[in-house]
């Protein structure tokens, strides 16, 4: 694999980044990387790419609400400002006190904003709960579309029970 | 004493070749679960004191699983051990340069016996589990990660939430919180100049390649990690799905120029790998960059059955064995650079040559 830029030295550092969902792969040279101000990777830090997150974050991602200067998180005090800067938020907490901010910013990262994998049995109880809802909600329209009112029935007052067991 | 026995010996669960499908191609897989404890202070903004809080809560948890997995784990901290041991767990790819860089006492490593399993404390995330093994074997990592993180969670509540899933502390590991990574050996790929074309088509499907650093920045020895990018919004069964067909992809595209190479230019073939056994078995001093492009084309020799004797393992182990600081704990004492370089050719002899009759060059002439 040759460098991007000058073609001729065989490219060392590998750039990959990611904007609105595009992802762009550069490769460099290690002279061309250093004159272009390229930020280099090791190995086992490519799980934490604080660096470009930060310009990320900096960048003027399409409908990036402006910061909200002075509001922080109530529980470890962070603002947006400083998880712009540092591209790592405070605390759990900071997903929600700033979720709109971070909205765009997810989309542009993941080209998605909602999870759908795996959901922890404790503190996930409420969302299993949900999904078995759902599961049940389909069973019961089977169950209508089948004729069977006895079965359908019981179907809808399991439901109102987890219902009422989600509040 | 897993410590002293991961700190002594270089071969860890990941370099046993043998034991792991496809492992010619793939070196190792890995999946990496990022977990935080509810409403506590991200490590980067951790004080001593919470970050003890922190630790404990973990400890008891670990402490409190009596089956699977977890219970196996031994628990050491950064400051019990001192840089050079450190480093020497992030040369077999336990903890990461960031976790190493510390000496606190309120983070630390929960590791097995032989490397399979370990789970970082406070590093970047409260937790992250790590399952580690040869060849291509991500669902099985994933099997293994998963079952700790069900075991963990029985007693810590995690930060979870319903919208963004399992939260870090790095808004792009948000979601899953999980990598996924096959380490590929692809010299024929590369040699054929393919890389690019490859790898270009690979961010399509949210993945991405990095090249494998020796002690400078520069890519060597045909060595790619390929992994998700995207964690928010793909189930973990589908990034462990797509990683592993891209990978085997990739594998029959690697096998295909390997072939190509053998029949249209067999010549120049044995001639690189002649040379890369000629210079590795008679250099007297060897750099960390230049050693690791070597033993590429002589695993390659080693993969199409050119060079006999030598197990792809042991040259797992010596890529790791010759790193930095292998080769200052094998020596008992702190070395420069110029030292290392002269230790590092010993150690390549002594494993390419060996006492048995290992290394035999089977050049055929014709
Ligand atoms: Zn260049
Ligand atoms: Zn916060």
């Amino acid at each position: 694999m040759y460098c991007d830029e000058c073609k001729k030295q065989p490219a060392s550092v590998h750039l990959t980044q990611m904007f609105n969902g595009q992802t762009t792969e550069s490769h460099y040279c290690q002279e061309c990387a250093a004159k272009k101000g390229a930020v280099i990777f090791n190995m086992d830090t490519t799980f934490s790419i604080p660096n470009i997150l930060a310009s990320f974050f900096g960048q003027n991602v399409q409908g990036l609400p402006a910061p909200t200067v002075g509001r922080t998180c109530d529980n470890c005090g962070m603002s947006f400002n400083d998880i712009r800067q540092s591209g790592k938020l405070g605390c759990s907490e900071c997903y929600s006190a700033f979720d709109e901010e971070l909205e765009p910013s997810l989309r542009g990262m993941h080209g998605n904003s909602q999870h759908i994998g795996k959901v922890p049995a404790r503190g996930g109880e409420k969302v299993i709960l949900k999904k078995k809802i759902e599961t049940m909600k389909a069973r019961l329209q089977q169950a209508v579309a089948e004729e069977d009112y006895e079965k359908a029935a019981q179907i809808r007052d399991a439901i109102k029970d987890m219902e009422k067991t989600l509040g | 004493m897993h410590a002293d026995q991961l700190l002594n010996n270089t071969m860890v669960s990941w370099m046993e070749a043998e034991k792991g499908p496809v492992s010619d191609i793939v070196v190792s897989s890995r999946i990496r679960l990022a977990r935080n404890l509810s409403r506590f202070p991200f490590p980067h903004l951790l004080t001593s004191e919470n970050g003890r809080e922190c630790l404990k809560q973990i400890k008891e948890a670990w402490e409190k699983s009596e089956n699977g997995e977890l219970a196996t784990l031994e628990l050491i901290t950064l400051d019990e051990l001192n840089p050079l041991q450190r480093q020497i767990l992030v040369e077999k790819h336990l903890i990461s340069p960031l976790h190493a860089a510390s000496s606190d006492d309120y983070r630390g490593v929960l590791v097995n016996g032989d490397g399979s399993l370990a789970i970082m404390i406070n590093e970047e995330d409260h937790i992250r589990i790590q399952c580690l093994l040869p060849g291509l074997q991500v669902g099985e990592c994933y099997s293994k990660a998963q079952a700790v993180d069900d075991e963990l969670e029985k007693n810590l509540n995690f930060a979870f939430d319903e919208t963004r899933g399992y939260l870090t502390s790095c808004p792009t590991n948000v979601g899953t919180g999980m990598r996924a990574s096959v380490m590929l050996h692809l010299p024929a790929v590369a040699i054929s100049g393919l890389a690019n074309r490859i790898f270009q088509n690979i961010s399509q499907f949210g993945m991405t390649v990095r090249g494998l650093y020796g002690e400078g920045s520069e890519v060597i020895g045909n060595f790619f990690q390929l992994s998700n990018q995207v964690t928010l919004g793909q189930s973990e069964e589908d990034i462990v799905t797509h990683l592993t067909s891209v990978a085997t992809q990739i594998v029959e595209q690697e096998r295909v120029m390997r072939t190509r190479l053998e029949s249209e230019m067999k010549y120049q073939l044995e001639d690189r790998v002649g040379r890369a056994f000629g210079i590795l078995t008679n250099a007297r001093i060897i750099t960390s960059s230049e050693a690791i492009a070597l033993l590429s084309d002589l695993r390659l020799g080693v993969d199409i059955g050119m060079i006999s004797g030598i197990k792809t393992s042991a040259l797992n182990e010596l890529v790791v064995g010759m790193s930095p600081a292998h080769l200052q704990q094998k020596a008992g004492q702190e070395m420069d650079g110029y030292n290392r370089d002269l230790v590092r050719a010993q150690v390549i002899q002594e494993t390419l040559r060996g006492e048995d009759d290992t290394g035999e060059l089977t050049t055929d002439e014709q």
